[in-house]
């Protein structure tokens, strides 16, 4: 399943990743000239792990797995390797992909509505996942679509079943996405800011869900979102993304812990927490995200990072490994 | 901080048979931010914009520096727009994206202003894109080539063009990454600083809220349920409800080991919940709530005066307090 390169020693403990990628490149064919959007960015997603991707607005992190999921728009080329369970999907025709996506390798998205059909019952959606994947008889699927939703804990699941995605509240629609997630028992689900269109308050709820699912069903889950606070809840591993590439990669509780990169710890200082409100200013990152049109010259952070020195301007420090299961992209971490 | 200035008096507004705000009263000081906490389909929204006159009240009274908002010629209304201003959560649809940043910038000048000689208007218009941390050269470019803060940033400046007496804040940062929400945070509370601006600041969020909010009210199902100054209310919240969504923001970091606490999700306005039907008698919130009796089926609480500047409409305010 994995060649033997040099990068196969840091994942060696991982020996059957159900996601592996490999020097992703996604570029935007665009009027004014190419747009990176990702950057060689390589990453594995173990059995059963859940793996947190963080990053700002335009930080590619969407990017990597609308590319795994043969998504992207139509100017955007995608190079490198994406392996789904040891088999190579990049690139795939649709019609052979879509054996895959929606039944082994499903994605759930930030706006439960836009992800549903508004003309469509809730039933008739969930049941035709299964009629389609499945081969199931309509009634089979309905009886199946009516457990999902007992399993996502979606309260009067009959009752639901005959309503209109306009019925239900954000909350009850993103667990009725979650389900249809799941009809197909798959093996990774990859969750792009599941909770960030919902109230605080349903926010832990929907991140609650994921984590008794994930214990129930065994499968893994990619939690996408620019709040670490909602992946911290969730995540073994997490990844932070700036401007295309990987900047960071460790274990949740080391990297909460020790944050090594500065921009994984003021990212680590913006999560909204009741702590250390009483301060009456917000902590935030100062300035603004590169644009991804503008052609590298030393870390794409130095412009806001407080650490960063004329040699962080001029050379771009490389993701290197700091022990077999971290890595870390900074000339000046905060630990070693 | 003494004179009010705006006085809303048990205002309600009417969604068809669905009551969106029910006798909401609230009070907004010169040069204080009130927060509005409340989860979605709470009727902030719907607040803001009765304020404003967007949409119809069915009763109640908005006095705005000793007018009655909802009752004044609409002239008379437009005229206060100059002091009364708004910010959206969407920042790039909040923007005409037809004009540049400087003709968005020029137009409250140009209707209030219009003796305003051009070089004038082009002074004010370069001296606010830098107090809001924009530079002058971004006043020929369009919405669309900003990122959502520097968006958020272009709204606050169209409000505070005018030097608005009042600032309605709706959402202003939920739809941004949490890494930017604190600088539009804290570019609000500068502006307070300089120009003594009061703010009615609308959030899901109570962790936002409290950074810049004198004082919190929190709003369940179109009603009031709390109202105190911030640190009495973040110190000892009273009413369940204002507990569960303090407890809804207790460090997320923490979550590696614990659960959050949530009691069930909120009543969506329209999905026809009898217990949450403000025509039904009892306590709104009482099929989520921990605390509840029989007595709360019964009676809907009114707002009790618990401390001072501190008020709550629960029927056992008194048996929480002592828990």
């Amino acid at each position: 399943m994995m060649q033997g390169s040099a990068n196969d020693t840091k994942e060696r403990r991982i020996m059957t990743p159900t996601l592996r990628i490999e020097n992703l490149q996604v570029t935007y064919a665009l009027a004014g000239g190419t747009l990176a959007a990702v950057r060689d960015v390589t990453l594995a997603v173990a059995s059963r792990e859940c793996l947190g991707i963080v990053g700002e607005s335009g930080s590619g992190k969407t990017q990597i797995f609308m590319a795994a999921m043969g998504l992207l728009a139509k100017n955007a080329q995608a190079s490198g390797s994406v392996r789904f369970d040891g088999r190579e999907i990049l690139g795939l025709a649709p019609k052979i992909l879509n054996r895959i996506r929606g039944s082994e390798l499903t994605m759930i998205f930030q706006d439960p509505m836009s992800s549903l059909t508004p003309h469509l019952k809730i039933g008739v959606q969930l049941a035709e996942v299964l009629v389609s994947h499945r081969d199931l008889s309509w009634g089979a699927a309905r009886r199946a679509a009516l457990q999902v939703l007992e399993r996502v804990r979606v309260p009067e699941p009959q009752r639901r079943l005959q309503q209109y995605p306009h019925e239900l509240s954000g909350g009850m629609r993103q667990r009725v996405m979650i389900g249809m997630s799941l009809l197909c028992a798959p093996k990774l689900v990859i969750a792009d800011e599941p909770t960030s269109a919902l109230d605080v308050t349903v926010q832990a709820q929907i991140v609650d869900l994921l984590r008794a699912l994930r214990l129930e069903l065994e499968m893994a889950i990619v939690l996408i979102s620019h709040d670490l606070g909602v992946v911290a809840g969730l995540a073994d591993r997490i990844v932070v993304m700036y401007a295309g590439r990987v900047v960071e990669n460790a274990r949740a509780s080391e990297l909460l812990r020790r944050a090594r990169h500065p921009y994984t710890a003021l990212l680590l200082k913006c999560v909204p927490n009741m702590a250390d409100a009483r301060l009456d200013r917000m902590p935030c990152v100062p300035g603004q995200a590169p644009s991804p049109a503008v052609s590298e010259r030393g870390c794409a952070f130095a412009p806001r990072c407080p650490r960063a020195t004329e040699y962080c301007k001029a050379e771009r420090p490389p993701l290197r490994d700091v022990h077999d299961s971290a890595q870390v992209a900074c000339h000046y971490p905060l630990f070693p | 901080m003494s004179a009010v200035l705006l006085e809303v008096r048990n205002l309600c507004v009417d969604f068809g048979a669905l009551a969106a705000l029910k006798d909401v009263s609230l009070d907004v000081k010169a040069g204080e931010t009130l927060g509005l906490v409340g989860e979605s389909g709470s009727g902030k929204s719907t607040l803001a914009r009765a304020i404003l006159r967007l949409i119809p009240a069915a009763r109640g009274t908005v006095m705005w520096c000793g007018l009655d908002l909802l009752s004044c010629d609409a002239g008379i209304m437009r005229r206060q727009r100059r002091d009364l201003q708004i910010i959206f959560q969407d920042p790039l649809a909040s923007l005409n994206p037809r004009m540049t940043v400087g003709e968005t910038l020029a137009e409250p000048l140009k209707i209030f202003e219009p003796s305003l000689a051009k070089s004038e208007r082009r002074a004010r218009i370069d001296d606010m894109l830098e107090r809001v941390g924009l530079t002058r050269s971004m006043a020929p470019r369009y919405p669309h080539e900003f990122s959502g803060g520097q968006c958020q940033r272009i709204g606050i400046a169209r409000a505070m063009m005018l030097r608005p007496k009042l600032l309605i804040c709706d959402e202003p940062v939920s739809s941004l990454d949490v890494s930017i929400q604190g600088q539009i945070v804290n570019l609000l509370l500068d502006l307070q600083r300089e120009f003594g601006t009061a703010m009615l600041f609308i959030s899901h969020n109570l962790a936002v809220v409290r950074h810049l909010s004198h004082r919190v009210l929190v709003i369940y199902m179109g009603k009031v349920v709390e109202v105190a100054a911030r640190d009495a209310l973040f110190a000892d919240p009273i009413h369940p409800y204002t507990r569960a969504l303090l407890a809804a923001v207790a460090d997320p970091t923490r979550s590696l080991a614990g659960t959050f606490i949530a009691s069930g999700e909120a009543m969506v306005v329209g999905e026809g919940l009898p217990a949450g039907d403000h025509r039904a008698p009892g306590c709104i919130y009482r099929n989520r709530c921990a605390y509840a009796e029989p007595a709360c089926a019964r009676s809907a609480p009114e707002l009790e005066q618990a401390a001072p500047e501190h008020a709550v409409a629960c029927h056992r305010w008194r048996a929480l307090v002592y828990s």
